[in-house]
């Protein structure tokens, strides 16, 4: 167990009914029995059994700080596999800080970011999967995103990278059983059965890979550029999106001159919705460089909302378009008609047969009288093309993890290509030990000794 | 008569006259102790040297200047190069050897060699000063002094045999153990425990029906083990001959169960789960109905015959009553049953890299005492240990091979940071990079190290320049000679090899999988004048070439991937921390590096229980 003590208010920051603080460490016991004073006279926090509550109150030099709730973890039966008391306090600020305050005193340190879930992963408590996934736990903020944090938490991850690295294993053993034991009497996998483990370890690489998109665009939201002539009304959009001021909102041309982001949510995944700076022809540098930026934007984008103004359609829009189209031929493009309180439905139908060639998606709205905006929220949602979240699915969100399977996947499929080209297994090998560098990032490696036992446990060996 | 060595070497199997003969051609002053000199090198087992690893370190071992190989060529009755059918670094060549030959070419070349005394006797006790070893003492209470001594007991430590019920004492069948110095290295504070391992039954080759098995003959091209003496084999070769079990034989087997040494609780130590016993293969893969076992002949002249696959401990009524149950040995008669035998070894890890002991200074272990088997694997030790315990008496840097450089470097660092939990044995597989570890360039690899330190004779590294110079030639005219399309297309396709579109460099035409030297000779006159112009050891010089031209591409990413590798290996970190205070390692790692005390951050990272995070620490404590 680590010396040091630390503490830390464990729940979200600012006021709220009840804060819990958190104690770690050997001096866990000593430390809070200094400031806690039990309720029932003969109950005393040091001898108290671990998973209890116990009813008290903290004081300081006799004074009353708080009335609390203390909760006792014994080691290694907590979170951190260490000594841990939570204090459930009353949510003011004040008191809160109060009580850190007279911890520190105590002896504790205050804990660093994520020194918990450090300490837990340096206790064997989780693994790195796991523990990458407590601090995307914390941080999550949407339904989606907090719900694939607590698989992950609870091992979907590592158990699915668990069921692959015992494929590889497998894969492996056979390919070096031809090496090491041609003069065995075993009977070898032959070629084809080779090739389909091959394929399937191919599929379930790629499966996870891909799941990263999904895994990522829920961490960090779907990205939503929006963009526009200038005075299109983007900015209002984005506000009216948002719900807050964000961007600076005027009728001069070319306010927003760089790019503003924020995240919101719609029907429990996050949208990261991104304001631009309007496209328009200019000798401006400044502004020059912000259209740039724009540009960029729309790469990064996976949904690009074209929003025009309504009331003044005029040639400039072809302009637009070779512009704004060629840039979103793998993305969705939604045409926004902005201002439609200003226009007659007519004036709605020709505008609609206009652009018909440049974009299937095509919705009249104000964003200003907030018209049709949920048909817009619903749309989104609906083109974000997110697959449902399963409970059972495992999702990739961990970058780490991306890029290690990414790896691991390219190496497979030399693997497989090897064995269309016949070659000797020793060269497959040099692929697949690659592939098992990569996985074993996250999954520990696999040791030539597993090879070898795995070979003895199935076959008969030994002349 | 002298009683004051440089070097003792105690036990003259496979390792120590290796360790002999290296610390002799080292320069130094070296006594070969031995209980019996009748028995040098003895295989106490299979009369057979390679197979597939362990032929690639025999090889390395006659590139480093060793004997192994020189003598398994002059006593070869079999040779084969196994794994034929895969890439060239799975190329594996195998012997089988004349047993009694063998061991008497071996006490040869060691009368030979400069420098090399012998005494027989047992030694029982080491003398050691202040944490350094000073010398021996023998059962006839003669004290040898010595700056260096190599121990390499192989099974005679506290040997102990079993066939059936019965146990006799020995270390190897017919020859006394070894007392005394187990017991003394414990109380020094050595780690010791025992292990196991068998042999098989001895035929009478006069009673077998051989019409009824299957013929097993030799390869006789130019391939063989040492990259010296270019000449053809003296001995008549000879055949192997193969036969299967039945379920007969296995119900007979499974009826002596009880009283199997290895199934009643007799045996308690730990045997190779790659060699098991007959009775072994029988339980553990019950669903098999047959096992193939290979009668191999013990010498070029001899009767006698070795039944490799029907290792046994059980009774010997049992094992003759089921050979009996075979229908080619159904008249058999046999000179001695299988038996099992049980060992001290030494825990490896208790060893630095150059094989000297951490605990006593100047103490070095090769072999079996370390937990390994096979004759190549002591042999390769043996080499390492007697270099080193020489370098200890003349000053000088210590010698070791890395993972990438060769098969008894992989060996030797296996055994040093993991230990052994079963008898060790080498497979290509615990090679990361064997790719670079071929049979056909153990020469280019080690032969100049060798060389640099005395090792290694003059005749030895002008062979190995000569080679190199002219695979470099040949390679060189591959480069440089272009041939037109119109011209090679009628062979290319009468090879089954898509022609040509326009003209291509030889090299390029090599790399093609269908083509070689061999077969593109009759139709491109220049490189028939080039080929034939190489004037000795073409065979070999060819086919060096066309390993270098046809694999480069993976034996270019293989250094690529083992230069990365190294990197980690060049970084030193013994003595630099003090473990048990580093917090965020976890327990198992301060613990474990504590005990191995790993000399560099490659090595800590292959020492089991360690992770990626464990090392990353370590790297960041140390800046990186």
């Amino acid at each position: 167990m680590n010396k040091e003590t630390i503490c830390a208010i464990a729940t979200a920051p600012g006021a709220g009914a009840i804060a819990v603080i958190r104690l770690s460490g050997a001096q866990a016991f000593p430390i809070a029995d200094q400031l806690f004073r039990p309720a029932g006279k003969d109950k005393s926090l040091i001898t108290q059994e671990s998973h209890t509550a116990l009813f008290g109150r903290i004081v300081e030099k006799e004074t009353i700080v708080d009335e609390v709730v203390a909760t006792l973890f014994r080691n290694p039966h907590s979170f951190t596999g260490e000594d841990v008391v939570e204090f459930s306090c009353h949510g003011s600020t004040y008191i809160q800080q109060k009580i850190i305050r007279l911890l520190l005193e105590a002896g504790c340190r205050m804990a660093e970011p994520g020194e918990f879930t450090r300490r837990a992963f340096a206790n064997g408590k989780m693994d790195l999967a796991q523990a990458e996934a407590v601090a995307d736990l914390i941080a999550s903020t949407s339904a989606a995103n907090h719900r694939l944090a607590m698989q992950q938490m609870r091992g979907g991850v590592s158990k699915e990278l668990g069921r692959l690295r015992a494929d590889l294993l497998h894969f492996v053993s056979l390919i070096e059983l031809e090496l090491d034991f041609s003069e065995e009497e075993v009977e070898f996998a032959d070629r084809k059965a080779l090739l389909e483990r091959s394929v399937n370890l191919e599929k379930s690489l790629r499966k996870l890979t891909d799941s990263f998109r999904l895994g990522n665009a829920i961490k960090n939201g779907i990205p939503v550029a929006i963009v526009g002539e200038t005075n299109a009304g983007k900015s209002t959009l984005l506000n009216r999106l948002l719900n807050e001021e964000k961007a600076i909102v005027s009728n001069i041309h070319g306010t927003t001159r760089d790019v503003i982001e924020d995240t919101t949510h719609i029907g429990g995944f996050t949208f990261r919705f991104i304001d631009t700076a309007g496209i328009r022809e200019t000798q401006d540098q400044i502004e020059q460089l912000g259209i740039e930026r724009t540009y960029q934007k729309i790469e990064q984008a996976s949904i690009v909302l074209w929003l025009i103004d309504a009331t003044c359609v005029n040639e400039h829009i072809e302009w637009m378009a070779n512009r704004i189209v060629p840039r979103t031929q793998d993305k969705t493009l939604m045409v926004l008609f902005n201002k439609m309180d200003k226009i007659s439905k007519d004036e709605q139908k020709v505008l609609d047969q206009l652009f018909l060639p440049y974009s299937k998606h095509r919705l009249h709205i104000s964003a200003k009288q907030n018209q049709n905006l949920d048909v817009l929220r619903a749309l989104l949602l609906e083109r974000a093309g997110l697959p449902d979240l399963h409970r059972q699915d495992v999702v990739i969100t961990n970058l780490r993890h991306y890029e290690a399977l990414s790896a691991a996947l390219e190496a497979i499929q030399r693997v497989h290509q090897g064995l269309l080209d016949q070659q000797s297994g020793e060269f497959l090998s040099q692929d697949l030990r690659e592939c098992i560098h990569y996985l074993g990032q996250i999954t520990g490696t696999i040791t030539t000794d597993e090879v070898l036992g795995n070979i003895f446990q199935h076959f008969c060996i030994g002349k | 008569m002298n009683f004051s060595y440089d070097v003792i070497v105690i036990g003259a199997g496979h390792a120590g006259c290796e360790a002999a003969a290296a610390s002799a051609h080292m320069g130094a002053k070296t006594l070969l102790i031995t209980m019996d000199m009748n028995k040098f090198a003895q295989m106490s087992c299979n009369p057979a040297i390679g197979g597939i690893a362990k032929g690639q370190i025999v090889r390395e071992i006659d590139a480093l200047g060793g004997y192994t190989g020189i003598v398994t060529d002059r006593t070869a009755i079999q040779f084969r190069m196994l794994n034929r059918s895969k890439g060239p670094a799975m190329w594996s060549p195998r012997s089988q050897s004349d047993r009694m030959r063998f061991s008497e070419e071996w006490r040869n070349m060691l009368e030979q060699t400069d420098r090399v005394d012998f005494w027989q006797d047992t030694v029982r006790q080491l003398t050691v000063e202040a944490g350094k070893v000073t010398g021996v003492l023998t059962n006839m209470n003669v004290h040898f002094k010595a700056n260096s001594v190599i121990l390499t007991a192989g099974t005679f430590l506290n040997g102990l045999m079993h066939v059936g019920k019965t146990q006799m004492a020995g270390g190897r069948i017919s020859e006394p153990a070894s007392y005394g110095l187990t017991e003394q290295l414990r109380e020094l504070g050595f780690t010791t425990d025992r292990m196991k391992t068998g042999t098989p039954v001895r035929i009478d080759g006069r009673s077998v029906h051989f019409e009824e098995m299957e013929e097993q003959q030799g390869e006789n091209d130019f391939h063989k083990f040492s990259f010296l003496d270019y000449k053809p084999r003296p001995l008549t070769q000879r055949n192997c001959w193969i036969c299967y079990t039945n379920e007969t034989v296995h119900e007979i087997l499974r009826n002596g169960l009880p009283d199997s040494p290895l199934y009643n609780g007799q045996i308690q130590s730990i045997g190779p789960r790659y060699c098991p016993s007959i009775e072994t293969k029988i339980i553990t893969f019950a669903e098999k109905t047959a096992h193939q076992l290979f009668l191999e002949p013990e010498g070029e002249n001899t009767v006698e015959y070795y039944l490799n696959g029907f290792s046994s401990s059980l009774p010997l009524e049992i094992q003759l009553a089921a050979l009996k149950t075979i229908p080619c040995f159904r008249d058999v008669r046999i000179f001695r049953p299988g038996y099992a035998i049980e060992y001290d070894f030494f825990d490896p890890t208790q060893l630095m890299h150059t094989l000297e002991t951490k605990r006593i200074q100047n103490l070095f272990f090769a072999g079996q005492v370390n937990g390994t088997t096979g004759y190549e694997e002591a042999a390769g030790q043996g080499m390492i240990a007697g270099i080193n315990a020489a370098i200890k008496c003349q000053g000088g840097e210590a010698f070791t091979l890395k993972r990438d450089e060769a098969y008894i470097g992989v060996l030797i660092d296996d055994l040093v940071t993991k230990g052994v939990d079963e008898p060790y044995r080498m497979f290509t597989s615990r090679a990361e990079h064997r790719i670079l570890l071929r049979q056909d360039d153990a020469d280019m690899r080690l032969t100049e190290k060798a060389y640099a330190m005395g090792l290694a004779t003059q005749e030895r590294y002008d062979l190995m320049k000569s080679k190199r110079e002219r695979i470099n030639h040949l390679i060189d005219f591959c480069t440089n000679y272009s041939i037109k399309a119109k011209y090679i297309n009628p062979a290319l396709e009468q090879l089954g090899t898509a022609p040509l579109k326009q003209g291509v460099r030889l090299i390029d035409l090599l790399a093609r999988p269908q083509l070689t030297f061999e077969n593109l000779k009759p139709h491109i006159q220049a490189l028939a004048v080039e080929l034939d112009s190489i004037q000795d050891r073409k065979e070999e010089i060819m086919e060096a070439a066309e390993i270098k031209i046809k694999y480069q591409g993976y034996i270019e990413r293989e250094k690529g991937i083992a230069e990365k590798i190294s990197r980690l290996d060049n970084i030193r970190i013994a003595g630099k921390f003090d473990y048990n205070s580093i917090q965020s390692l976890s327990i198992e790692a301060r613990q474990k590096l504590t005990r191995i005390n790993p000399e560099t951050i490659g090595q800590a990272s292959r020492i089991p229980g360690i992770s990626p995070n464990d090392i990353n620490t370590l790297l960041i404590l140390m800046g990186r």
